[in-house]
């Protein structure tokens, strides 16, 4: 146990050591000059050289990755192009919206997923479990910006239910958690769907049935808990979907996390606050991996650790 | 992950070499995959035929397409699709957007395919060192969230067409990469494999004329299923200002300039929302049939 918590930890450290490589020399690849941008364009020579040692980027290319990853470590993602603040501190100020988004996005998932999945499997082969082969495929198939739109169109402009965008109260969140999460849901819902069927199989259904239990109470008390259990793993996989679709969502609906920085990023070039969400996203799924990884046997014990 | 990816991670185990006519001929017997065929046939023919099906020039500003107050015209008798802000015809946008579709489908997963297959099998056959380095570094562009990288990569080089393709295809050839690193690690270790070893043939030819052929089937699944996830990823890009860029008409840059009238104009978003849509759905939808046929010891959704 605690060889493969170590194995699996160094796993993981390991391969944030590759994503900094991977950001370091995607910045080092760019056309365009840092130094040129931070200066300005009237700036003369020598006001150039200072700030090129000042950053550093007259040292060898190996010096210059060392500085990047120790400030990396120090929690330093650089600054602005063009706000003139730390990308730290941007985004620490908008991570707060986009994880409360990211709550509401995995709650309709689960709900909508799961219920469909539940519904599939008991009604196997009539037209509920039809009509979720035809949503999931749709789900998978949507273009998010387009479902965005159409929730926006429907439920805010024509119906009125919803406030266009924006953020503050619980109805700001609802649209663009549910577009989020429709997304994932016909995924949950195709997973909880053959885990039900599964569960339905075995035996210990089948005594519980046998020995005369309404089958809504070994529905709900035999067959979805055991069924859920291997869904709940797979949340931490989830993280990177998350973090391709906020930034889509936000800038729609504008909800003011990093998603929507990391946009508003795209419009001006400021590459060192896209690189900063990047950075951000990729641990966060290396860490939602190994959370999933280091659940998956606490939840289910059949799953040995290798 | 990505996004859009279906069923990741889920390896066909080895099939027998394929025959074309019998794949062909199950796959017209199921209604899912027939509408998949459809739908990807009209869209090859509007884009092949473009110049001639095109009802007006799609670059033309019709001074007849603007209301007398300037606003673009709901779909009518004239301009079936309406027409978009700068009074041009969306049926024919659309049209010409559907060769940008297809050409970057084609080539950025042909691209990825290639680029995956490489990797995949030589860390597979080989393993060793070069095995492990290649299948390290393949999960390491894993856990980049794609959209964000393609944007990453999207605004270091100046996007043409081309280079939207390339950038597609830098994100999307992790996945057949680690689908087919599995299933090269156990063909190889298959009694036939290891005869051919002791008989002396060398790497190159088993792995042509043995191991190729058997994975044929799983190439041409997950090939499929990427087109799907290329059509999406390539409107995104666009969508966000980032991707093909106008005046070269794309179904994701028709949206981009035209979202903000949504609510005046909702057509002008919806309609290439729905072409969108239907082209990455027909893709899903082919590859999963494929799945289903070619690999039977995997069950399908439609089990």
């Amino acid at each position: 146990m605690i060889g493969y918590l170590a194995r699996r930890f160094g796993q993981a450290a390991l391969i944030l050591l590759g994503i900094s490589v991977v950001t370091f020399v995607l910045l080092y690849l760019l056309p365009a000059d840092p130094v040129r941008q931070i200066a300005g364009r009237s700036a003369t020579a020598e006001t150039v050289d200072n700030i090129r040692r000042q950053l550093g980027l007259d040292l060898p290319l190996w010096e210059q990755y060392w500085r990047y990853l120790s400030n990396l470590l120090s929690g330093n993602l650089g600054r602005s192009y063009l706000q003139k603040s730390e990308v730290s501190e941007l985004i620490a100020a908008r991570l707060p919206a986009s994880l409360l988004l990211m709550a509401g996005a995995i709650t309709c998932e689960l709900v909508i997923g799961l219920t469909m999945g539940v519904l599939a499997a008991v009604r196997r082969g009539a037209w509920v479990d039809n009509l979720l082969m035809v949503i999931s495929f749709i789900g998978v198939s949507a273009p998010q910006f387009v479902v965005a739109i159409l929730l926006l169109y429907v439920f805010a402009v024509q119906l009125g239910w919803f406030p266009i965008g924006g953020y503050g109260t619980f109805a700001h969140l609802v649209l663009p958690s549910l577009t989020l999460g429709l997304l994932g849901a016909g995924w949950y819902a195709r997973m909880m769907r053959s885990s039900m069927l599964e569960v339905l199989r075995q035996d210990y259904i089948r005594t519980a049935q046998s020995k005369g239990l309404r089958g809504r109470i070994v529905l709900f008390q035999h067959a979805i808990p055991n069924a859920i259990l291997p869904i709940v793993a797979m949340i931490g996989i989830d993280i990177g979907m998350f973090m391709s679709g906020i930034v889509v969502v936000e800038s729609v609906f504008g909800w003011p996390g990093i998603g929507q920085l990391a946009w508003q990023a795209i419009q001006r070039v400021d590459i060192p606050i896209i690189m900063g969400v990047t950075l951000v996203s990729a641990c966060a799924i290396v860490i939602g991996n190994l959370v999933a990884d280091l659940l998956a046997p606490l939840i289910d014990p059949r799953i040995k650790l290798r | 992950m990505s996004i859009i990816a279906p069923e990741l991670g889920m390896p066909i185990a080895p099939t027998r070499p394929i025959r074309a006519q019998s794949v062909l001929g199950r796959l017209l017997r199921r209604p899912m995959a027939v509408t998949g065929l459809i739908i990807i046939a009209v869209v090859v023919l509007a884009a092949l035929f473009a110049p001639v099906l095109t009802p007006h020039d799609p670059n033309e500003q019709y001074f007849e397409g603007l209301t007398l107050e300037g606003a673009p015209l709901a779909p009518n008798g004239q301009f079936w699709f309406g027409t978009d802000l700068l009074g041009r015809d969306l049926l024919s946008r659309l049209i010409v957007g559907a060769q940008t579709s297809l050409v970057i489908g084609v080539v950025a997963n042909g691209i990825a395919v290639i680029l995956g297959s490489l990797v995949g099998i030589t860390a597979g056959y080989f393993r060793g060192i070069v095995g492990a380095v290649l299948m390290r570094f393949t999960d390491l562009m894993m856990s980049f969230p794609a959209l964000l990288l393609a944007i990453v990569l999207a605004a270091i080089f100046r996007p043409s067409l081309w280079i939207v393709a390339l950038v597609i295809a830098m994100v999307n050839w992790v996945q057949i990469a680690r689908v087919l690193y599995t299933e090269t690690r156990s063909l190889s270790e298959r009694e036939f494999i290891e005869a051919e070893r002791a008989l002396g043939a060398g790497s190159l030819l088993i792995l042509w004329r043995h191991i190729l052929p058997h994975l044929v089937s799983t190439i041409l699944v997950w090939g499929t299923l990427g087109i799907s996830t290329t059509v999406l990823l390539e409107a995104t890009l666009s969508f966000l200002g980032i991707g093909v860029r106008p005046p070269t008409p794309s179904w994701g840059n028709i949206i981009f300039e035209n979202q903000t009238y949504f609510a005046t104009a909702p057509w002008l978003v919806f309609i290439p929302g729905a072409a969108i849509l239907l082209l990455s759905l027909a893709f899903n939808l082919l590859g999963d049939a494929l799945r289903d046929i070619l690999d039977p010891t995997q069950q399908g959704s439609s089990s």
